[in-house]
Order: structure tokens, then sequence, then C-alpha cells
């Protein structure tokens, strides 16, 4: 599925964030990763959409480097890989619908795109999805009218109008009350599910994590330095992955 | 009650350092060896100042009562051709300053020869009048309303184009973000990621040029570049001064009209 071989990326030389990172990401399942901030978990996941462009290493997805492809190639790529993100990144003051509708940009022409002529089918599984989300009805809302969790809603269903084969989110619920990051994970969880997308979400609290995950991946100081099922994250792990103890007790 | 012991250990608070305070006297001694420098170049002439109240009165004589008779017969075309070079003008200046502005914007065009050139034609444009432009002007397309509608847009590309760009920048980059991982290619990322950030900034600069352009095509006239300052041109070289209160008002009429205007639209449209 997805397959990262030795990526390591360094914003100033000799500096690096993240450090021959080997990883793989099975074709289902949620896999979580967890570290203290600003050891590169965010440039992990950013690194495999080539938001942030990698200095050296492999991203072998489906067949292909994504390390190795730029213009078309890339673009193409992408559209395959769904992204959701901390602060929603929506054009605040488009539609909920149009919002929707350009995760299919990768797909239609520009001048159609423009011209808001989506094909009917893409509306339709815009509406669908909308439904799917709890957001029925919200279509001809203003995305700056929206709440945070709304807001989220219409992030994760744009990422999933794509028909992505990966789900990337980065820190999806950082941003929200606890009632309803718990919310937002479940939705994207059903949804992940219910289409067989696999996610490679990150996220710093812990027990979310744990409670939605099938896999966790503890990194610290720009290495991975955990890999298991969420039974096996004991104290000692987290302990390890954080420094410290006595903030466990 | 403060002890004696306290007010003696109170530091010395200034707001100035010494050399704060020597630089802000330096600064005053500058400013005030400007203006008389300034008076003094602009020769000033006392008997002609003491006199300027009594011309002033006759000059007002004169215009005053406005002829209204020459409104439909001269003024009345005249202030529709400054209305049309303003409006033609505006328009121009904003088809051509958009990709200028574009290519201004560092975050949208990420090559700093590029930039740079692009706001060296904008401050090209800006740094000449408009009446220089259009004296520019008549002298290739001959005198009339062309010569100061092409004036009028050269003037507005530099600043509608370096407004734009700056609203281009201050763009939010998360949206774009979102688009470029779903794969957008430029163009759509243009319409769907920038072009609704930037919409309400671009129709505020491109009302507030419009109403700039109808006050400047007033002007524009007595550099032979069509427009109602012909009118008023022709009125003052025959001392119709009847004539000349007229279009003043019809200037001032029109100003305000265009700033109503402007503020009616921005609220529906902003």
């Amino acid at each position: 599925m997805l397959k990262l071989v030795r990526l390591s990326k360094s914003y100033v030389p000799g500096k690096p964030v993240l450090t021959g990172i080997d990883l793989e990401i099975a074709a289902r399942g949620i896999t979580a990763v967890i570290g203290p901030s600003g050891t590169g978990k965010s440039t992990l996941i950013r690194c495999i959409n080539r938001l942030v462009e990698p200095t050296s290493g492999a991203i072998e997805f489906e067949g292909s480097d994504l390390a190795r492809l730029s213009g078309r190639g890339l673009r193409h790529a992408r559209r395959h890989i769904g992204m959701v993100f901390q602060e929603y990144n929506l054009v605040e003051r488009l539609s909920v619908m149009e919002n929707l509708l350009s995760g299919r940009l990768g797909y239609v022409s520009a001048w159609r795109a423009w011209r808001r002529r989506f094909p009917d089918e893409d509306v339709r599984a815009a509406l669908d999805l909308l439904d799917v989300v709890g957001l029925a009805g919200f279509a001809d809302r203003r995305a700056d009218a929206l709440s945070g969790g709304q807001r989220q809603r219409v992030g994760i269903a744009r990422a999933v109008m794509q028909g992505p084969r990966l789900l990337l989110a980065d820190e999806p619920t950082s941003s929200l009350d606890p009632r309803t990051s718990v919310e937002i994970m479940q939705l994207l969880a059903d949804v992940a599910r219910s289409r067989g997308i696999p996610v490679l979400v990150n996220m710093h609290d812990v027990e979310l994590a744990k409670r939605f995950a099938d896999r966790i991946v503890g990194m610290s100081g720009g290495r991975i330095v955990f890999d298991g099922p969420p039974a096996s994250l004991t104290d000692d792990v987290l302990a390890s992955i954080y420094g410290g103890e006595d903030w466990l007790h | 009650m403060a002890s004696p012991a306290a007010i003696r250990e109170a530091p010395a608070w200034h707001r100035f350092t010494p050399g704060q305070r020597l630089a802000r006297f330096a600064i005053t001694l500058a400013i005030v060896a400007a203006i008389v420098a300034s008076i003094r170049s602009i020769e000033v002439i006392p008997e002609f100042l003491v006199d300027a109240p009594e011309q002033m009165a006759d000059l007002l004589m004169r215009m005053w009562p406005p002829d209204w008779s020459h409104y439909p017969s001269t003024v009345h075309e005249a202030l529709m051709e400054t209305i049309h070079i303003a409006s033609l003008g505006t328009l121009l200046a904003l088809v051509m300053a958009l990709p200028v502005g574009v290519l201004a914007a560092h975050n949208l065009v990420p090559s700093t020869p590029v930039n740079l050139a692009a706001k060296l034609v904008l401050v090209s444009s800006r740094s000449v009048n408009s009446l220089v432009w259009a004296l520019l002007f008549v002298g290739i397309f001959g005198p009339g309303a062309l010569a100061g509608t092409l004036a009028i847009a050269f003037r507005s590309i530099g600043f509608v184009g370096k407004l734009f760009g700056e609203a281009l920048e201050e763009a939010q980059p998360g949206p774009i973000e979102a688009l470029t991982a779903a794969g957008a290619p430029w163009v759509s990322r243009m319409t769907f990621g920038y072009w609704p950030q930037v919409k309400p900034a671009f129709w505020s600069i491109a009302l507030f040029r419009w109403d700039i352009n109808v006050r400047e095509s007033a002007v524009l006239g007595l550099v032979g570049a069509g427009g109602i300052g012909m009118a008023l041109d022709a009125a003052m070289n025959l001392f119709q001064w009847d004539r000349v209160a007229v279009i003043l008002v019809a200037i001032f009429a029109i100003v305000v009209v265009a700033e109503i205007v402007v503020t009616q639209v921005r609220q529906r449209v902003i």
C-alpha cells in the first residue's frame, strides 16, 4: 500500500527533523502517529503527499515512488491521497458544496471547475457525503458560517470526495473540544472502514489514539521508537516516547 | 506613606535617553529649517498676497450667477465623456493589472526576478502622473478621449496591480495547501483557492480606483485629452467665468455622485 523507505527531512542542513523513517501502512485500518510536539509527526504526514519536500528516501505508493514524481505525475498521484487538516483549510468564502467539489479539482478541467460545471455524479456524491457526515441541508451554507466541528466534517467529506486510496489526517481534532474530537474521530473511522480506506493520522491525544487506532506508531526525536497495537502501549513505552514519567501519574 | 529611604532609593526614570533627546531635537531643528527654506524658495510676493482676497472676490463676482444655458449645449456632453473616460480607463486597467499583480505576488510566482520585473512595471506606471501620461498619449494619438482613456488606464495599472498583488500575498495558505493536496492544477488553485479570498479586496480596489479616476479624468482635458477639462480650459481661455462656474458645479456634482455610487455598490458587493 504505502511504504516509506529511509525517509529523511532536514529544513536546515545538518538538523534533521526526520531521520531514516521506515514505515509500511497496510491496506486498511487506522494508524495513529503519536509523539511529543516538534518531533516531526506533521512533517512525516506532509512528506507523503509532498506538501513538504523530503530530503531523501522513497515513498512507495501504488507501485510508484512519490518522491520522484513532479508536475502532472505528482498531481495525479495526489488525487488518490485525501488529506484532513488541523485548521480544516476550507475556502472560507465558498459554500459547503463548493468546498466538497474542490476535492474533485484534480479530475475536472479548470475551465469546467471555474464555471462550476461539475459532473452530475460528483454533485450526487457530494450530497450523499453531506448526509453521511451529518450535514444534510448545509450545501449552500458558506464555510465561514460553520462551527469548528462542522468545518472538520466538511474537511473529511472533501477528502473523501477525491475517492482516495489513502487518507492522511494532520492533527484533525487538535482545534476541537473533547466531545467534538471523539465525534470527529468516530466519523473518520466510520467513513474509512465503510469504504475500505486506510488512514494515517497524527495526534497528540494518546487516549484518543488508543481508542480509535488499530496500530500506534510512537515517534521521538525524528525516529520511530514504538510500533504496535494500542494494547501494548504501556506506561514504560509512553515514558520512552515522551520522556520522563512523573506526568503519567 | 513612603519613608524617606524609599524616596531616596526610587530610581530616576526618564521617558527618553539623552541620545534619544538629542535625536528628537535634531529632527525638530531639521523640520523648522526645511519649512524656512521652502518658504524662501517659493518666493512669496507680498503685494500679491495682500491683493489675493480682492482678486478672489472679483473672480467670484464674475462667476455669479452661473449661466446654466451652457449646460445642455456644451457641458453635458463633456461631462458624459469624462465618465466614459474614467470607466473605460478603469476597466482597461483592471484587465492589464490582474496578470501583473499575479506576477508580483511571491506566493503565486515564487521567482524573485519575475516579482521584481512586475513590481518595476507597477512602479513605473505609478511614478508618472496621469497628466504626463495624457501628454504622452495626446502626442501619439492626437487630442481627444482616446488619449485620456489610455492615460487613466496606464496610471491605474500601478495602483490596482500593487494593491491586488498585496491582497494575493495576504491570502491564507491553508486552503491552497488543501487544494494542492487534492491534486488541483495551478489554474484551479487560482480560481478556487485564491480568487474567493481576494475577491472582496479586488472589487474594493476597482471601485476605489474608479472613484479616483472620475476626479482625475476631469482635469485631463487641460492637456487636450478629452472630457470636461477641455470645456473648462476653453471657457477659461475665453474668460467666460459664468460658464466656468457651471463646469465647476458639474465636476463637483459628478464627484459626489461617484462617491455615493461607490459606497452603495461596496455595501452590496462586499
